[in-house]
């Protein structure tokens, strides 16, 4: 056994303070050596352990009869009938994106894809959730255009579509971006694996690329507040091999079908060692493994390298015995590496050895069970009064207005950024980004899977509580957009730094807002990360709770799109229960047309009118009375209305009187609202008056290419469309 | 019905895409064949699938072109066998140089995945005898390297020879704010046939809009396998 | 061993956007001497052999039958000295 023992002084190098260095000495009864002591840090680190949000999110709503796998696994599960399963989760790769941009995203889309394909679930699509800085920030060009082609270099290539995503750009992401990376699989309801090893005695396998040294201590990483001067200090970002993850994953998903596999687990963050720990720990067992059998890239790396690589397209196997040479086969079809590296005992500690020698030797318990939890200080938010309409309303005309808003960096066309991303490889795509949410076809079957990601910090960073609960519900009409049934949400929790009371009170608000929500719209958490420490020199980032929703529609024929593609449709508003009150307040109309960027009162958020406009949406298409939908988000009805046109090339003739079109019932950004084109009218005016579901009507639309917007007011589809279409790559152009 | 196979190499990522798209119209899966495999005499057409075949490392197709079963196909080729490459298949196709020219980095430096409109031209034999002069059809690219480059003696004979199969056309209703040619391919070709007019690459993916839940509704691309289908039935 | 080093770059009346890119961006930045920029690729093989002239002429092969793509791209095979070769 190595001898060389530790002290404080290693620990705190490591990221781990003198309370949880005692406890590690008091729990194994002496001081660990170096590896056992990096590999305490990772598994203790805030990315692995959760210590400082664990409290809260064990009060989000997790279940419910859809879910089958909730948080704990690589992913979460969700069943979509008729057998099948939807496996999705989203995760960030902030720190390493900001810090090379191409690898820290493509690699972020890499894993995200093998925690999905670990339970065997083939990955089916991919979103994101994008933040950066101002626009004019200087490394913001930089950053976007590298974390596109990354996105894009990975999931092209791996050969996933990208169905959708959002980006948006505030000055408090100038030195802290967020790359939050989803995918959702489909697999067979009952062939999900997990991560439990079982069967003492049986093979551990390590397969995929090999290992180097990458990305060494990325999980502490991940989990330490940045200083501006600390570049060099700053570890090598981990290089992704999309070729390789293809390789890893098609060879992955014949063994399971070969019925070979009784556990996998990906190697993430902390690599080998959070795999290990967790197959062995999760099985109530031990492992053994012989670090000299792992396959490395370069030479002379110590075990404690070896243990906390972060080398990319890894996983770690626990075979059936007896499969062994058709596991054999499969690996040396798809050219992927093989090695068995251990086996599974009864322990109950993690051994490990290297040329022969045991390098380390930990009860799994203390690893697992004893990482801290944290009730960490947090000052409660005081939600912010909202700025009057009056003070926010600008002489103008509509058009003016909506063209600024629409050219602006809120609300500009991101087909510069998903242009770079393949949203038809599969052959399944029904919708992709550009619409309220993605849909695929559920391959060889009539059904379609939705997709959304959302987060309007804007409004979380006012009021965490309120804002948090409004991106839950903003995904929720997403998905209802299309038709679809919302099934469960995934999370990525992006805040500053939780010692510092007020960041941990945004963190305790906007998780019990995103429970309320997703208990009340019945679209319970199923799998998600938290990021912390997203700051610079003391500056905290925007926060950031993004969620990722799926939901299923099971005629897909009946999904629907925001275009309005026919003339002489009906266009109604749903859900709008008042007249002239619409919400300014910290709206993009505040934020551009007013130049008021106070962090005002966001739109209140009503659950049960949520569930109840929701509902009419989906009992009406069903009856085929919508042939186009769209969610009232960002920058109010106008902008919704202008959005549908766009997508369809079609004009319109708004049909209120001059005096209801003000400014607030334009640009307001109340919440549960749709906006729908219906072909017959008196049917569906009539079925929402059963619903008791409010509804007004605003406009028809025209086969001429403009947006008439009153007497003597309108704006042609041209001009609206150069100014969206154009912000974006001019700003790239420079 | 001819006899369809499709080649799959590692980084293949279409090939599923193809073989589900052609079996929609002929009733009858292609076979998949893996590129370690080298027994395709038996078929009539081969499909060379869109991907990143061997991770696109060096140059788009540059290493697929060299494998071994590509020896298999040069014979098929000479044979009188038709091949049909999409994408990643067109590039495998000029590197192994079963088609002339070269197909570059995309003039914007960067992927591009959207809607074009290509306009097919008529030839009396081979692949392109079912299609009409002029007849245009929808379907998204999506690739790095798309930007076709033949030196001006090269492309002197393709036009002679009636060997360019598709260009790029305006076209998109709401679209009109895009350019039409996606990634500055001279001429704007989007795809070529040989000499024969047995072998034809084309940029653009006629599998991702032949499903009626594709975005573009799913008519343009089965008919535009339907027509080359339909030109190597015996 | 010997170490070879390959320059690939396009042939000259090839368009090459990435430079022409990169020349606008130079200049952008005050780099007004700044005539023509040509990109390119360099690929470096280790081989086992001892003779330079035998390996000039290896990697001319590999350089015609897969590393260069002839129709728009030209290459330049240098020997690396020993003396780089264990930097």
């Amino acid at each position: 056994m190595n001898a060389n023992t530790t002290t404080q002084e290693h620990a705190t190098q490591m990221g781990l303070n003198a309370d949880e260095f005692a406890r590690i000495c008091e729990r194994l009864g002496r001081a660990p050596n170096l590896t056992e002591l990096g590999i305490f840090s990772a598994m203790w680190s805030e990315h692995c352990s959760y210590k400082s949000s664990r409290r809260w999110l064990k009060t989000l709503p997790t279940t419910g009869a859809q879910v089958v796998h909730g948080p704990g696994e690589n992913a979460g599960v969700v069943d979509i009938g008729d057998g099948l399963a939807a496996v999705f989760k989203i995760e960030s790769h902030n720190h390493p994106s900001f810090i090379e941009p191409y690898q820290g995203a493509a690699t972020g889309v890499g894993g995200i894809l093998r925690d999905v394909f670990t339970m065997g679930a083939r990955p089916v699509a991919l979103l994101n959730a994008l933040r950066f800085g101002a626009p004019d920030h200087p490394l913001t060009r930089h950053l976007l255009s590298g974390v596109a082609a990354g996105i894009g270099g990975y999931g092209n290539c791996i050969g996933i579509p990208t169905l959708g995503g959002e980006t948006h750009f505030d000055a408090s992401y100038n030195q802290n971006i967020l790359v939050n990376a989803m995918a959702v699989g489909l697999a067979q309801r009952d062939r999900i694996f997990l991560s439990a090893a079982s069967g003492v005695g049986n093979p551990v396998i390590y397969i995929g690329a090999k290992t180097g040294r990458d990305g060494i201590h990325g999980a502490t990483m991940a989990s330490a507040e940045f200083s501006e001067d600390d570049q060099s200090k700053r570890p090598t970002v981990q290089v992704g091999d999309p070729l390789a993850g293809k390789l890893l994953m098609e060879a992955s998903l014949e063994l399971m079908a070969a019925d070979a596999v009784l556990a996998i687990q990906d190697m993430g963050a902390a690599g080998l060692t959070s795999s290990a720990v967790e197959m062995a720990s999760k099985g109530g067992l031990g492992m053994e493994l012989d670090l000299s059998a792992v396959p490395m890239r370069e030479a002379d790396m110590s075990p404690y390298e070896i243990m906390l690589s972060e080398s990319q397209e890894r996983m770690l196997v626990v075979l059936k015995p007896e499969t062994m040479e058709t596991a054999q086969e499969i690996f040396d079809k798809w050219d992927v590496d093989f090695a068995p590296i251990g086996t599974v005992t009864d322990t109950g500690n993690l051994v490990l050895r290297f040329q022969g020698d045991v390098v380390a030797n930990l009860p799994l318990a203390p690893l697992v069970e004893d990482a801290p939890e944290y009730d960490r200080p947090w000052e409660a938010i005081t939600p912010p009064t909202p700025t009057p309409n009056d003070a926010l309303i600008r002489d103008m005309p509509l058009s003016v207005a909506l063209k600024t808003m629409l050219s602006s960096h809120f609300l500009a066309s991101r087909r510069w950024i998903y242009e770079q991303y393949d949203r038809h490889v599969m052959g399944d795509t029904a919708i992709d980004c550009g619409g309220d949410a993605g849909m695929i076809r559920v391959h060889n079957t009539q059904k379609g899977l939705a997709m959304t990601t959302d987060c309007t910090q804007r409004y979380v960073l006012a009021d965490a509580e309120l804002g948090a609960m409004q991106a839950v519900a903003e995904a929720y009409r997403n998905i209802t957009a299309t038709g679809a049934l919302p099934l469960a949400t995934t999370n990525n929790l992006n805040f500053g730094n939780p010692e510092k009371p007020e960041i941990m009170g945004q963190i305790v608000g906007a998780i019990k807002g995103m429970g309320a929500a997703a208990e009340a719209l019945h679209v319970p958490i199923v799998s998600g990360n938290v990021s912390l420490y997203n700051e610079t020199d003391g500056m905290a980032i925007a926060p950031a709770p993004v969620i990722g929703m799926i939901g299923v529609i099971d005629d897909i024929m009946r999904a629907r799109r925001q275009a309005i593609t026919a003339p002489e449709e009906s266009i109604y508003v749903i859900g709008n229960e008042g007249l002239g009150t619409g919400w300014l307040s910290n709206s993009v109309y505040a934020h551009i047309i007013a130049e008021n960027t106070d962090t005002a009162a966001p739109p209140p958020v009503d659950l049960t009118a949520e569930k109840r406009h929701a509902d009419a949406i989906r009992a009406l298409n069903d009856k085929g009375l919508i042939s186009a939908a769209h969610d009232v988000g960002d920058g109010g009805i106008l902008v919704a209305l202008a959005e549908m046109l766009l997508a369809g090339n079609m004009g319109a003739q708004l049909t209120l009187p001059a005096h209801r079109l003000t400014h607030d019932w334009a640009f307001g950004e109340d919440q549960a609202r749709y906006v729908v084109a219906v072909a017959d009218a008196p049917v569906f005016e009539a079925m929402l008056t059963d619903l008791e579901v409010p509804f007004q009507k605003i406009a028809m639309s025209v086969a001429a290419k403009e947006l008439k917007l009153g007497a003597d007011d309108a704006i042609a589809l041209t001009e609206l469309r150069r100014g969206h279409e154009d912000w974006l790559p001019n700003l790239m152009k420079g | 019905m001819p006899s369809i196979a499709v080649i799959r190499f590692p980084g293949s990522n279409c090939d599923r895409d193809i073989i589900t798209g052609v079996a929609s119209i002929t009733g009858t899966k292609p076979s998949a064949i893996w590129y370690k495999d080298t027994d395709i005499a038996r078929h009539d057409l081969i499909i060379l699938p869109g991907g990143f075949s061997f991770g696109d490392y060096l140059r788009g197709g540059a290493i697929a072109a060299r494998a071994p079963i590509m020896d298999e196909i040069q014979d098929h080729v000479w044979r009188g066998g038709y091949v049909l490459g999409i994408c990643n298949g067109f590039q495998i196709l000029t590197e192994s140089e079963l088609l002339p020219g070269a197909l570059m980095r995309n003039v914007g430096l960067k992927y591009v995945c959207r809607d074009v409109v290509i306009k097919a031209h008529h030839a009396d034999d081979g692949l392109l005898s079912a299609f009409k002069d002029g007849q245009s059809f929808r379907m998204p690219v999506a690739h790095n390297e798309g930007n076709y480059y033949a030196d001006e003696e090269t492309l002197a004979r393709l036009q002679d020879k009636g060997q360019i199969a598709f260009t790029y056309t305006a076209g998109i209703g709401g679209d009109k704010h895009i350019d039409a040619n996606p990634n500055g391919a001279i001429e704007d070709i989007a795809g070529i046939v040989s000499e024969n007019g047995r072998v034809l690459g084309m940029m653009p993916h006629p599998e991702r809009n032949l499903d009626p839940i594709h975005g573009g509704g799913g008519q343009d691309g089965r008919q535009l396998l339907k027509n080359l289908i339909e030109a190597v039935a015996p | 061993m010997i170490n070879v080093l390959i320059t690939i770059q396009f042939k000259e009346d090839v368009l090459d956007p990435e430079g022409k890119a990169i020349a606008a961006s130079l200049h952008n930045l005050g780099y007004s001497e700044v005539g023509a920029v040509m990109t390119g690729r360099l690929i470096r093989l280790t081989l086992d052999e001892s003779d330079t002239a035998r390996a000039m002429q290896k990697a001319a092969k590999m350089c015609e039958v897969l590393l260069v793509n002839t129709i728009i791209e030209t290459y330049d095979i240098t020997i690396e000295d020993g003396e780089e070769n264990s930097a």
